[in-house]
């Protein structure tokens, strides 16, 4: 298990170097030059050419791909075009209001996929069955930006109890009702594509497990239920925890569209507002943190895996 | 060994009384009537072996036993008793404490028998937690002398192993411990050598055979293997169309089968005892559970069918004492005559 876990995290170094790679050459295959959003469009090449040897856009790309990694590792991401200040302060509160919405969200997810699927599985084929898988089919069908608005209009609009934008009072974040109440919005409507998907997961898994020849053998040694869930569980969890870290990765990123509708301002919002401005250093550093949070869940949803199946141990 | 027979197994407390045990599964597209009418009489301490083709019943007789069906769609009927207990008025609750300590089964593949994630000690050990209420550490301790006792080597190292680190044979041993870990009083194994080499098989016989002796347990055997049947069983039951069609003791039944699906199972010679002596292939298909036909089930693949055995089913006749043959074209009135077929 050790020299696997070693193994396997030598294998994100290669991965890591490819992935910064790849959003480094991303921003610069894309048309348009990034210097005519932020000077009028007169300027005299002379001075086009001048700001473009300061931010180094000037050298060639293997050595824009060498200075840029090797100072982002540091946690210097150079400086935002269209604020005109260090990227990494502001990239660092955005990924963790990210991640905490993220966190939210999927564990709200998981949770209320375990107990749909799980109950789904059990009573495969029953009306029980067919409500979750429903309720699953909504989650991962409807778009969830619609929905957000939808919640919105309900539960701030209509009955007032809610609030709809922003992370609450202006000062540091705390553990209080007054601001986790913004949390819950964003976060039930992150939550439902995790829902989703994890439902049908869990549904699958548990009526397959249920249907195994060894369950069969446990109630034949007069096990009681309880005793077998157990069992259905723990063959249940690599599959599920996969499932589960993936979904947490890509909702860090992919909760763009969830960030805008409710004002939250992480990952999301800076890479959308990255966009519309042109802002290339800034997409290339969110992107490049996403990237690296996605290898890193992925290896620890590997490692996981791993642990709970012994079947995977050999290498 | 105790030979009891099915006329005198009723006598002082026969271990398994099964009379007109019927299972039927209700499937989508019809209902699959497995099991039609089994009888079955094991004394303490006996053996028997059930023998028949893929599909005949074997199986889910076997199950039956334990109530082990699936239980949402399967129906059986009948009366059960075994060690005096009536299984068929058994609630869930009374189920599980009736599987393991009363009657307990071991598996043909043992490795999809055995959960992937679980080490082999703690599903030895849980079997025993949960009926006997010990500490996981006292249940782990009969564990171990359990695996020594089915003989597998480095015993305790084993006790963490997971079953896919074990050998086939290894595997079935292992399996044959978790059955016996609660010291039940009848064993049911469902074609326990069938996924092993020829000389693995050899092994697991002799044990089960010494184990079946020490312990005094009743054992029922399935098997697809006259040898085996030859080596481990008193009695014999051959099953067709989820019927029993014939019934002796072992010797009696191999070298003079009457039933005219059991002499073709067994060749036109039999070389009785020959381990590993596949049973030969009978021309024609077996009956479609789904749609028995009203006469003797056999009648469509039987040489020697009458217009008669097309009208209702034969009953099981006793030949000559504690052999039962479920055919009335062999029956004793008619035997005498030499048979020209
Ligand atoms: N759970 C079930 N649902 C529906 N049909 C079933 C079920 N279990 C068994 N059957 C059917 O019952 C019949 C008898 O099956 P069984 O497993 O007892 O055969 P068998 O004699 O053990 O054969 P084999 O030698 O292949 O193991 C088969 O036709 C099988 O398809
Ligand atoms: S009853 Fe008739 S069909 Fe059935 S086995 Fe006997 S002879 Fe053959
Ligand atoms: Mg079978």
């Amino acid at each position: 298990m050790l020299e696997y876990t070693l193994k396997r995290i030598a294998y994100t170094i290669p991965i890591g170097l490819a992935v910064s790679l790849v959003c480094f050459m991303l921003v610069h295959i894309s048309p348009g030059d990034p210097i005519d959003s932020i000077v009028p469009p007169d300027t005299p090449t002379e001075v086009i050419e001048q700001i473009r040897a300061e931010y180094g856009l000037d050298r060639p790309l293997p050595v824009q791909y060498g200075l840029w990694l090797s100072r982002a590792l540091q946690g210097d991401f150079g400086e935002s075009i269209s604020k005109g200040r260090p990227i990494g302060p502001d990239l660092w509160v955005a990924t963790k209001n990210s991640l905490m919405l993220a966190a939210f969200g999927a564990t709200l997810g998981f949770v209320i996929g375990c107990v749909l699927g799980g109950a789904a599985g059990a009573f495969r084929d029953s009306w029980i069955d067919k409500l979750c898988l429903g309720i699953a089919l909504f989650g991962v069908s409807v778009p969830h930006y619609w929905l957000g608005m939808v919640l919105v209009i309900i539960f701030s609009v209509q009955l007032n109890l809610l609030p709809s934008m922003g992370m609450g009072p202006t000062g540091p974040w705390a553990w209080d009702w007054d601001h986790l109440r913004f949390l819950v919005l964003p976060a039930v409507t992150l939550s439902l594509i995790p829902a989703g998907l994890v439902t049908r997961t869990v549904r699958g898994l548990v009526s397959d497990i249920m249907g195994q020849d060894y369950i069969t053998t446990l109630r034949g040694k007069g096990l009681r239920t309880s005793g077998i869930v157990l069992h259905v569980i723990k063959n249940a969890a690599p599959t599920t925890l996969a499932v589960m870290g993936l979904q947490l990765a890509s909702l860090l990123g992919g909760s763009i569209l969830v960030e805008a509708v409710f004002a939250w301002p992480g990952t999301g919002m800076l890479l959308n507002n990255a966009i519309f401005q042109r802002d290339l250093p800034v997409l290339q550093a969110t992107t490049l943190v996403l990237a690296f949070f996605f290898v890193f869940l992925n290896l620890i949803v590997d490692l996981a895996q791993t642990a709970l199946d012994p079947r995977m141990r050999r290498t | 060994m105790n030979m009891a027979s099915p006329a005198t197994a009723a006598s002082p407390t026969p271990l398994v009384r099964a009379r007109d045990l019927c299972v039927s599964f209700a499937t989508p597209r019809a209902t699959v009537n497995a099991v039609n009418g089994v009888n079955l009489d094991l004394a303490q301490g006996e053996s028997l072996c059930i023998l028949g083709e893929s599909g005949s019943g074997k199986s889910v007789t076997l199950r039956a036993l334990m109530r082990l069906n699936p239980p949402k769609r399967t129906v059986v009927t009948g009366e059960l008793n075994v060690a005096n207990q009536d299984v068929m008025q058994m609630t869930q609750a009374q189920l599980s404490q009736y599987r393991g300590p009363v009657v307990s089964m071991i598996f043909q593949e043992p490795l999809s028998a055995l959960d992937p994630v679980f080490t082999i000690g703690h599903q030895i050990a849980e079997a025993i937690v949960r009926h006997e209420g010990i500490s996981r550490k006292a249940a782990r301790a009969r564990a171990l002398s359990l695996l020594e006792l089915v003989q597998i080597p480095s015993a305790a190292r084993r006790l963490g192993a997971y079953p896919h680190e074990l050998s086939g044979g290894l595997r079935q041993r292992a399996m044959i411990a978790m059955a016996l870990s609660c010291n039940p009083r009848l064993l049911l194994a469902d074609e326990p050598t069938t996924a092993l080499d020829a000389t693995v098989q050899i092994q697991i016989l002799l044990l089960l055979r010494k184990l079946q002796r020490e312990l005094g347990m009743g054992v029922i055997f399935v098997t697809h293997d006259i040898g085996v049947a030859s080596e481990v069983a008193d009695r014999v039951a051959v099953m067709y169309g989820g019927r029993v069609v014939e019934e002796a003791p072992v010797e009696i039944l191999i070298r003079s089968p009457r039933h005219p699906y059991t002499s073709g199972l067994l060749g036109a010679t039999v070389h009785a005892g020959t381990r590993g002596t596949r049973l030969t292939t009978i021309p024609g298909a077996p009956p479609d559970l789904a749609e028995l036909p009203a006469g003797c089930a056999f009648a469509p693949r039987c040489t020697r069918a009458e217009p008669g055995c097309h009208k209702a089913v034969p009953p099981l006749l006793e030949v000559t004492a504690g052999h039962h043959v479920r055919c009335p074209v062999v029956c004793p009135a008619r035997i005498q005559a030499p048979i020209n077929v």
